[in-house]
């Protein structure tokens, strides 16, 4: 590695981390805009045109703020867990591709590269929570852990039925295809550019956004950081700088879910192919890496903007709900989702296949995740409530304490 | 010297230093997170070795799930509560820990490292060391890597066993 890599390398990661905190500056804007077209409020409308210039003002507000370390807490892991979140959360960004072969690292193991880093973070909130001394924090980060690693199971094997599908961990491969060879049959998959992942693998794409939004803590997902539960979970102690961190890498992982959608499932910067031309000046060459990348960007900023637009129309889970949606439903249909790829090119049969057999799959699991709501997530609580509503003024038969009830909460988990 | 070199031994000692911190600690807790600062470095000397399928696998399961998992033992058990080293075991803990250093040192003193990779017929370097280990895993090994799920699998229902017994009584 010469000296001028190195140099290159470090004006990458500079550029990178620069477009990155102008992204998340942005995103935070977008964000109480969307939010605030939601509940019918202006939003952000003081601080320049539209609010533009409020997410700056937020950002020289939080890094002048006092900051304050619990009395009691462990100082040295309590100003670590911000990094320790903030850190992987810039590292994933080095792996993904802006363009034809454009990204600060091109990895042969990007896939891999990506989900292993993001499983880091985890820690960060496990150690944030616990270095704060407090109760709420504790809780929030123990759910957090919980949480993030259920979900990442899912996430993981829907990556794996992508590098199967593509036989590569390249996420370039993902974009701009390979030639697959599968026992004795070799064919071409074409890239993403005609056919995107989402068409191919729609259960896959289902189950990639839904658990990418709980791997966020999104709503409603949110219940490590839910404020009428265990106030702001992990967070709670930390202000000033040290809780802007937190939210940078929050605003970051929102966004790199949304690349790694478009870039999985969306075609990156390929699909829908960008144009040759914009008003007869001609893009090709360098220029249309340049109009792929904007074009990725572009997609990326919708997925975002979808998840905001999630977060401001659904209520949050329940931590049981929560649960068994991992573990009874998405985990058994990303392996049926696995298994499928892999019959299907295993017996040559075409890609059209894929959709055909997973969708009604897909559909089944729907309808029968409505119709047991009801039945198998209702807590002990809720069950008690509605029988002494029905018979106030009766002894309720078999009546449960206070601590059965609370212990019932957890028997889902 | 190298950079690479430079580089090596600076993550060598990470390791060692915090290494010998997770066992001289006294807080549980710190001893974990050492143990992590331990294991990322571990990581990172597999990325000076150009083995990079290595260091992700590394950093998945061992920097993400396992010490999240300890960690999550150790919080969920409160060890506040109790005293925060067991000092009636230290004699034997020490001499078990001195035996199995002495069998690893042993065992690498006696085999003959340079020769593995013709043995195994695994060559895990370069741009192909990726697709070496796959074809070496689920082909010539797949006997004891099944092995190895198997058991896995059997910790796992085990846990779960020993979890429900506690939780409901039955």
């Amino acid at each position: 590695m010469s000296f001028t890599d190195i140099l290159f390398a470090f004006a990458g990661l500079f550029g990178l981390f620069s477009a990155l905190a102008v992204g998340v500056l942005s995103l935070t804007w977008l964000e109480r805009k969307t939010l605030a077209r939601i509940q019918q409020r202006a939003g952000p409308s003081v601080v320049g045109p539209h609010g533009l210039l409020q997410p700056f003002a937020d950002a020289m507000k939080l890094v002048t703020k006092e900051d304050i370390i619990p009395a009691y807490a462990d100082k040295l892991l309590f100003w670590m867990a911000p990094v320790f979140v903030a850190i992987p959360a810039f590292l994933i960004w080095l792996a993904i591709p802006f363009g034809d072969g454009i990204a600060v690292r091109m990895l042969d193991l990007g896939l891999l590269y990506v989900v292993a880093i993001s499983g880091i973070g985890v820690v960060g909130l496990l150690m944030g929570g616990w270095a704060s001394s407090s109760r709420y924090s504790m809780l929030g980060g123990l759910r957090a852990a919980a949480q993030l690693v259920s979900y990442e199971i899912p996430i993981v094997i829907v990556i794996l039925s992508i590098a199967v599908l593509v036989q590569s961990l390249s996420l370039d491969a993902v974009i701009a295809g390979n030639t697959i060879t599968v026992g004795e049959a070799t064919r071409d998959l074409p890239g993403q550019g005609l056919i995107p992942f989402a068409f191919v693998m729609p259960m896959g794409f289902v189950i990639f956004f839904i658990a990418g939004l709980a791997e966020l803590g999104r709503t409603p997902f949110d219940i490590h950081h839910a404020e009428s539960e265990v106030v702001g979970g992990p967070f709670v102690e930390y202000s000033g700088a040290h809780w802007a961190v937190f939210f940078l890498a929050e605003y970051l992982n929102t966004f790199v879910i949304s690349a790694l959608i478009v870039v999985l499932f969306f075609g990156g910067w390929s699909w829908p192919s960008p144009p040759e031309s914009i008003f007869g000046h001609d893009l090709s060459g360098t220029t249309t890496n340049f109009v792929g990348g904007a074009w990725f960007v572009f997609k990326s900023y919708i997925v975002a903007v979808t998840i905001f637009w999630i977060r401001g129309t659904y209520p949050r889970l329940r931590i049981d709900q929560l649960m068994t949606f991992a573990w009874q439903v998405l985990i058994p249909l990303s392996f049926v989702n696995f298994v499928l790829i892999a019959v299907v090119l295993f017996y040559d049969w075409p890609l059209w296949m894929m959709p055909t057999l997973s969708l009604p799959i897909l559909i089944g699991a729907v309808i029968g995740v409505q119709r047991g709501r009801g039945v198998r997530g209702r807590p002990q609580t809720v069950r008690v409530l509605r029988r002494s509503a029905g018979e106030i003024g009766r002894p309720m038969p078999n009546a449960p304490t206070q601590t059965q009830i609370a212990g019932e909460g957890h028997a889902g988990d | 010297m190298t950079a690479q070199l430079i580089i090596f031994y600076l993550l060598g000692a990470a390791t060692v230093l915090s290494s010998l911190g997770v066992v001289l600690t006294r807080n549980v807790v710190h001893a974990a997170f050492m143990l992590l600062v331990a294991l990322l470095a571990v990581a990172g000397i597999f990325l000076v070795a150009v083995a990079e399928f290595l260091a992700l696998a590394q950093i998945l399961i061992y920097g993400g799930a396992v010490t999240v998992v300890v960690l999550f033992a150790i919080m969920l058990t409160r060890t506040d509560d109790q005293p925060r080293a067991d000092h009636s075991q230290r004699a034997l803990a020490m001499l078990a820990a001195i035996g199995v250093f002495g069998l690893l040192v042993v065992a690498f003193v006696v085999s003959d490292v340079a020769s593995l990779e013709s043995a195994t017929g695994v060559a895990t370097d370069g741009e192909t060391g990726f697709e070496n280990l796959a074809l070496g895993l689920f082909t010539d090994w797949a006997i004891p890597f099944e092995m190895a799920s198997l058991v896995l699998l059997v910790a796992l229902i085990g846990a779960i066993m020993l979890a429900r017994n506690l939780e409901d009584g039955e």
